[in-house]
């Protein structure tokens, strides 16, 4: 589906029309990221993400790739062919470093993405479907990264593949079972090492299918906007190419300049020294902590201290944890505001920055901090505040919320009026 | 609508439940936080900070230094400490040439097999072998130890924090515990076969002090050894065993930079260019 004004693909020789006849593929292309794609005009820079993301994905399969041929998995050498691949591999030591940290920034503007569907409400109807897709994608990710960092096969890759298989463990009668089913045994070893290295090599690919229905949904109602207003005529949009192709080539060359700092210059400044310790089962690190990106969700898991009627407390924490991901499935259900844009929402408003964004900054701290006092108890205030938000408050403030008005169209909004609501068209404002 | 409507009912509940239990959580952890006496953490110390020559975005290595450090580990670590990722060829970056290397490798003794009869043996070093284990296995590096297994130091201080500074102030820092640190922290006081040191986490290791006097290595270029001097040399030796290719990586950064930079100004100015086009025209 596409605006009635969009450009019409138009083969221009004899080998395009060919093709445009027994595979339009071009002409897909030409649609879906081409002039053929008209796109609201007053997009921002939260715009920008979705595309980085799609590109870290690229860079994290390329790398991937390159440095699957030169590693070996299996528990007595994954260490030392990490530490070929630094020293005796050409150029290997930059391929590694991109790949840890082009995980780092693929979860980086992965954050920025959601944040941006957060704010400016971009799961709400017609567009269900490409959050739901991406809460999925985002899924996707964390599994795929935890299996990445066991890897090289470091303290923390072994002890936070036993600290999160067994979480499974968790689970009342079938939990161990369960856990030894999913490692092959009765700890993290080999047979556990080359599952992971198999389902890391396949996942990004089915993370790449999943962007495909994720585009493939986006095109069907169109991108949203910053007003929230849907587009209602030819001059809402401009067409994605050349327009967004420029303004998106600016934000990658800005995303590019700050990964290769910390490719070149801070490569190990996110992740954890014990990596570079070799594994060893008789040796506990003083503190396990995952990768960054997963500290706010650590940290709820953590938050559970005590059981409570006939829940564990580890039940507990692993049921809040899994759920503070999939409570993010029924979204466009539990707001039900008609306005998108927070800005126009006052209420809203107040609950996001004074309360979820300062929630999620605590859970991230704690995440990354010691399980000791003060951090457990801000994270069961800043966990009690993640569920409130998402599951009381959304849904009430979206019944009770008066909403400021909205510009009549995005080029009044854009252009400061528009022709057909200074005719009269239709003044009241739509959404 | 109904249905909808049951469906934030639930979700309502549900968050109330998980809110509830988190506060009722953190009830019992502040009511346990006030009235419990908290397990102190035993007081060590930073590391110092140490100026290194590959310090910052244009550090090179000190080629004297790792010189220097080398010679502090071969004839003081080595004895108990291998160094399993590093080759005898990989000291031609330290400004070795073939023919020293070859004789440095050929002075230590590598597991080998004897070609007459199969048994195991050693035989002289090759260039290409990888710096000897001084211990046959664990149980024997353990046995001779005092229990405790010297770590392999290749990566050593990309696997500490601040693992640089944190090697040399370790191993100038062994002190004897004040008798404030006792007074309040009796249980710091070193059990049988271990060293007081502030900046290890536990504030007692089983590493005797290594190096103890000025002199102890005769450094080649004349530097006068201190217990200070070999242990930044030292340092400085590991940084690079731990990751050769360190200045490789930051001289490689430079171009790549300079050239994104360019290439972002140029994606700005396109950009400004083609949206020049789509800017709001006066009525």
């Amino acid at each position: 589906m596409s605006f009635p004004w969009a450009k019409e693909y138009a083969p221009t020789n004899g080998v395009t029309k060919f093709l445009d006849e027994k595979l339009p593929l071009p002409r897909l292309v030409y649609n879906a990221v081409g002039a053929g794609y008209p796109v609201p005009r007053n997009l921002s820079y939260f715009w920008n993400f979705g595309v980085l993301a799609g590109f870290f994905l690229v860079v994290q399969i390329v790398t991937g790739v390159v440095l699957a041929m030169h590693y070996a998995a299996n528990a007595q050498v994954a260490f030392a062919t990490t530490e070929h691949i630094m020293r005796d591999v050409n150029w290997g030591w930059m391929m590694r470093y991109a790949h840890a940290n082009g995980a780092s920034f693929f979860f980086i503007v992965i954050y920025l993405h959601i944040f941006r569907g957060l704010f400016y409400s971009s799961y709400k109807a017609p567009r269900e479907m490409i959050w739901l897709l991406g809460v999925v994608i985002f899924l996707l990710m964390m599994a795929t990264a935890f299996m990445g960092y066991v890897l090289p096969w470091g303290q923390m890759s072994f002890w936070g593949a036993k600290v999160i298989t067994g979480l499974f463990g968790a689970i009342p009668v079938v939990g161990e079972p369960i856990q030894v089913w999913l490692l092959g045994g009765f700890a993290p070893d080999n047979a556990a090492l080359n599952r992971f290295f198999s389902l890391h090599f396949l996942l990004p690919f089915v993370i790449a299918g999943v962007v495909i229905l994720h585009i493939w949904a986006l095109h069907i109602p169109g991108s949203s906007n910053p007003t929230g207003v849907e587009v209602k005529s030819e001059s809402d949009t401009l067409p994605f190419h050349p327009y967004y192709t420029a303004k998106d080539g600016f934000g990658l060359g800005i995303a590019l300049l700050l990964f290769f700092t910390m490719v070149f210059f801070l490569p190990n400044a996110l992740g954890h020294p014990d990596n570079y310790i070799e594994a060893n089962p008789l040796s506990t690190p003083a503190h396990i902590v995952p990768e960054w990106y997963f500290w706010p969700f650590y940290a709820i898991l953590r938050a559970f201290t005590v059981d409570f009627l006939f829940f564990p407390a580890k039940l507990l924490g692993v049921i809040a944890m899994f759920g503070s991901i999939l409570v993010w499935f029924i979204l466009p259900w539990l707001d039900k505001s008609p306005v998108r844009n927070g800005n126009y929402r006052p209420m809203f408003l107040k609950f996001f920055w004074f309360g979820l964004i300062p929630a999620m900054v605590v859970l991230f701290i704690c995440g990354g901090a010691p399980a000791e006092e003060p951090y457990v108890m801000l994270s069961q205030i800043a966990t009690a505040y993640y569920f409130l938000h998402f599951l009381v408050i959304l849904p009430i403030v979206g019944q009770i919320e008066k909403s400021e008005p909205l510009p009549y169209s995005i080029t009044e909004a854009v252009l400061g009026s528009d022709k057909k609501a200074v005719l009269g068209e239709n003044t009241t404002p739509a959404v | 609508m109904t249905k909808l409507l049951s469906i934030r009912l639930v979700a309502i509940l549900v968050g109330l439940g998980f809110a509830l239990i988190a506060l009722y959580s953190f009830v019992l952890g502040a009511y346990a936080w006030m009235t419990e006496e908290p397990a102190g953490h035993l007081p060590y110390e930073e590391p110092r900070d140490i100026a290194f020559s590959f310090d910052g975005p244009f550090g090179k290595w000190d080629i004297q230094q790792l010189q220097r450090g080398f010679k502090v580990y071969d004839e003081v670590c080595a004895a108990c400490h291998s160094l399993k990722f590093v080759a005898f060829r990989d000291l031609e970056q330290l400004g070795y040439d073939e023919g020293q290397v070859k004789a440095f490798a050929a002075s230590k003794q590598v597991p080998g097999i004897d070609p007459n009869t199969g048994e195991a043996t050693t035989r002289p070093g090759l260039p290409t072998d990888y710096f000897p284990d001084p211990y046959p296995n664990n149980v024997a590096a353990a046995a001779a130890n005092n229990n405790a297994i010297p770590p392999d130091l290749s990566l050593m201080t990309k696997a500490r924090g601040d693992g640089v500074n944190y090697v040399a102030s370790l191993l100038s820092g062994y002190s004897e515990p004040t008798a404030e640190l006792l007074a309040e922290h009796p249980e710091a006081a070193p059990g049988p076969g271990l060293y007081h040191n502030p900046y290890f986490p536990n504030l007692n290791l089983a590493m005797a002090p290594p190096l103890t006097t000025t002199g102890q290595v005769t450094y080649d270029d004349g530097t006068e050894a201190t217990v200070e001097q070999m242990s930044t040399d030292v340092a400085a030796f590991l940084a690079w065993t731990a990751e050769p290719t360190m200045v490789q990586r930051k001289q490689t950064g430079w171009p790549v930079l300079i050239f994104l930079l360019f290439a972002t100004v140029l994606a700005y100015l396109s950009k400004q260019q083609i949206w020049a086009a789509a800017k709001p025209k006066k009525d």
